[in-house]
């Protein structure tokens, strides 16, 4: 008892000095504040920040580098005499007659006695399959940004676009191995068709790649549409799908043509879907369902066999050259449209 | 009047009946695709499919090597691509000048660099970090004798980090985007520099974004299959890769040689659709992880900016 009544004054008198401490260490600074002008960041800020900024570049080194890199291996195509004397640009992109045949003709048959890169017969693949995609995953994609924004109450808008975002996540090769073993057998036995493999199978696949994107940036667009837009159609007496087909979609149109253009920029480039679904034979016909050839497809299936710095190696990375910049063309034009749209909407970022 | 009313109804029928056709159907071909590969897949998979080799020509045993070989590519690439991406996000949200042409030149170059085809990159890695820096490294430290110079885990790695370098900064832009602006506003007040707000309060607020951006990355990298082809993926080794300059295994690139390369398909086929299902699995668990710590993250400052 009596320790204990003697012993709390002192903790009182060890606060009151720790309180005078304390009051007397900030004094001074209260005092002079003249002294605490913000002093100069540390030398190693400026090397920090400097480090992010030269960091940031390696985006712009990177799209640099890779043109670079792979235009540089393709480059013997117009300057080796070597490789001239299989292959140049002309006889690429020209008919040719070759011998045993009827007529000029441009045929892709780099693995032969004489080889022939026509490289026509790989585009007009790539068109064919991106064709058929397009064709499938515009409607679904911009019919279910529509329906998402315009008709799903908000509970299942909330289930449906992460599951649509889900489908983004399937790898190609997955997508690639589904067409190839079960989506291509269906539609065989249901179209009675002479090749499993075809461009129509490789296409349908490929458009489960894009309709995702379509859709996630189409259902952005639509969202960005300002609410006045909708409230003056109604209030004129308009029905909800007048608004909707007339006001709303024309508004976002700009935003879905961006996303049309960066859907086929990736339905040019695919390449684990085609490589596996579309047959892979050089074939220059106008029927959908025979087997096709793509730029991507033939660089991913012929790279592997090819002679380090020959003829075909340099052939190869031409093709991947013509398909990078198809690919960055296009994607331009669907970036610039996104702008177009948000300066015209006024949206901000 | 009665017309009218009348076609806007058809008109709205139609419209709903067909846009949510067009739903349906896209939720359809995931549904088909998940129970065909489940049905298929599940029965094959055991523990000793998941940790034992490939054996008799690929057609008994498992995938574990393919398993390793994927978490090993997938780790240097993170190495890689995170503090590249990170710090071009802060870069391009904390420090530019919106209106700059650098500022819109490497936008649009971000952008570009999303829309590659993935097969380009494969040339890349093969045409840059192969023959140029592998080739160019042998040359000058090893006498030009093979070390680097050839397909190696550590350049398909590499080549896939430059893919999904776009997912990461794109990811962590968004998260910084979602740093209210009184945080920094606050910080500065303080009296912390410019660097010591970013480095103390924005990141750290935006490390679920962050976090985001790495899991897309490396569901990516765990599937994309077309930039390893020429970089580093093999069809079979008997050994793991412990060195950064083996060749490595890779569950995308597994099922590819799987569906198309093996002498026989059909006993290839249980063990194939179980990769298919481990694969798939994967990018699944993976993608929905990073749905879930970016909606918690939109959620928390839900309320607090302006």
């Amino acid at each position: 008892m009596k320790s204990d009544s003697l012993a709390k004054p002192q903790v009182h008198l060890q606060q009151r000095e720790l309180q005078d401490k304390v009051i007397a260490a900030s004094r001074p600074a209260a005092a002079a504040p003249a002294k605490h002008v913000r002093q100069p960041p540390p030398s190693w800020h400026i090397f920090a920040e400097g480090s992010l900024r030269i960091v940031a570049m390696s985006a712009i080194a990177a799209v640099i580098l890779i043109f670079a890199f792979v235009a540089k291996e393709a480059l013997p195509l117009l300057f080796s005499g070597s490789v001239h004397k299989e292959v140049t640009l002309r006889t690429m992109w020209t008919a040719q007659q070759w011998p045993g045949y009827d007529a000029a003709d441009h045929i892709w048959q780099p693995v032969s006695d004489i080889p022939k890169y026509g490289i026509w017969p790989l585009i007009f693949g790539t068109v064919k399959v991106s064709i058929v995609a397009m064709l499938v995953a515009v409607p679904l994609g911009v019919g279910a940004a529509v329906y998402v924004s315009q008709y799903a109450s908000r509970r299942m808008r909330e289930i449906i676009k992460p599951t649509i975002e889900l489908l983004a996540g399937v790898p190609s090769v997955v997508l690639g191995f589904f067409a190839l073993m079960v989506m291509a057998s269906w539609l065989q036995s249901w179209l009675g068709l002479e090749s499993r493999l075809n461009a129509l199978v490789a296409g349908i696949a490929l458009s489960f790649a894009i309709i995702p994107l379509i859709f996630t940036i189409s259902e952005e667009a639509l969202g960005a549409v300002p609410r006045s837009y909708v409230e003056a159609s109604t209030a004129l007496g308009a029905a909800r799908w007048q608004t909707i087909v007339r006001v709303l979609v024309p508004a976002a149109s700009p935003g879905i043509a961006a996303a049309v253009a960066l859907g086929l920029g990736r339905a040019v480039g695919e390449t684990m879907v085609v490589l596996m679904a579309s047959g892979n034979a050089a074939i220059t016909s106008l029927s959908f369902v025979e087997s096709v050839r793509t730029l991507s497809a033939t660089i991913a299936a012929e790279l592997a066999e090819v002679v380090f710095g020959g003829p075909h190696y340099t052939v190869l990375f031409y093709l991947g050259t013509v398909l990078f910049i198809t690919t960055f063309g296009i994607n331009l034009l669907g970036d610039y449209a996104i702008v177009r749209m948000k300066k015209s909407l006024g949206v901000s970022s | 009047m009665i017309v009218r009313r009348w076609r806007g109804r058809v008109g709205d029928a139609a419209l709903v009946i067909s846009t949510g056709a067009a739903t349906l159907l896209v939720l359809l071909i995931l549904a088909i695709l998940v129970i065909d590969v489940v049905r298929g897949g599940s029965a094959r998979l055991s523990w000793g499919f998941l940790t034992k080799a490939p054996t008799e020509g690929m057609t008994a045993g498992g995938v574990f090597p393919a398993i390793f070989g994927t978490v090993a590519m997938v780790i240097l690439m993170t190495i890689a691509v995170v503090p590249a991406g990170v710090a071009t996000a802060i870069y391009l949200h904390e420090y530019a000048d919106r209106q700059a042409p650098l500022t819109r030149i490497i936008r649009i170059a971000v952008n570009n660099l999303a829309g590659v085809p993935s097969i380009v990159f494969g040339l890349f890695g093969l045409g840059f970090f192969i023959q140029f820096v592998g080739g160019g490294i042998d040359k000058v430290f090893f006498g030009g004798s093979k070390v680097l110079g050839q397909p190696a885990l550590l350049w398909a790695s590499l080549t896939m980090a430059v893919l999904t370098l776009p997912v990461v900064i794109v990811a962590t832009e968004e998260a910084l985007r979602s740093v209210p602006r009184e945080l920094r506003e606050a910080s500065l007040a303080l009296g912390a520099t410019k660097f010591q707000t970013v480095l103390n309060v924005v990141l750290p607020q935006a490390t679920p974004g962050i976090m985001t951006g790495t899991i897309l990355a490396i569901s990516r990298g765990a599937g994309e299959v077309a930039p390893i082809l020429f970089t580093g993926a093999a069809y079979y080794l008997p050994q793991l890769p412990w060195y950064p300059n083996s060749q490595f295994m890779h569950l995308g690139y597994h099922v590819y040689v799987l569906a198309t390369q093996s002498p026989d398909v059909d006993a290839a086929k249980p063990l194939l659709y179980s990769t298919v299902l481990v694969l798939l699995a994967v990018t699944f668990v993976l993608n929905l992880s990073a749905f879930v710590v970016r909606s918690r993250m939109r959620h928390r400052f839900a309320g607090a900016s302006s």
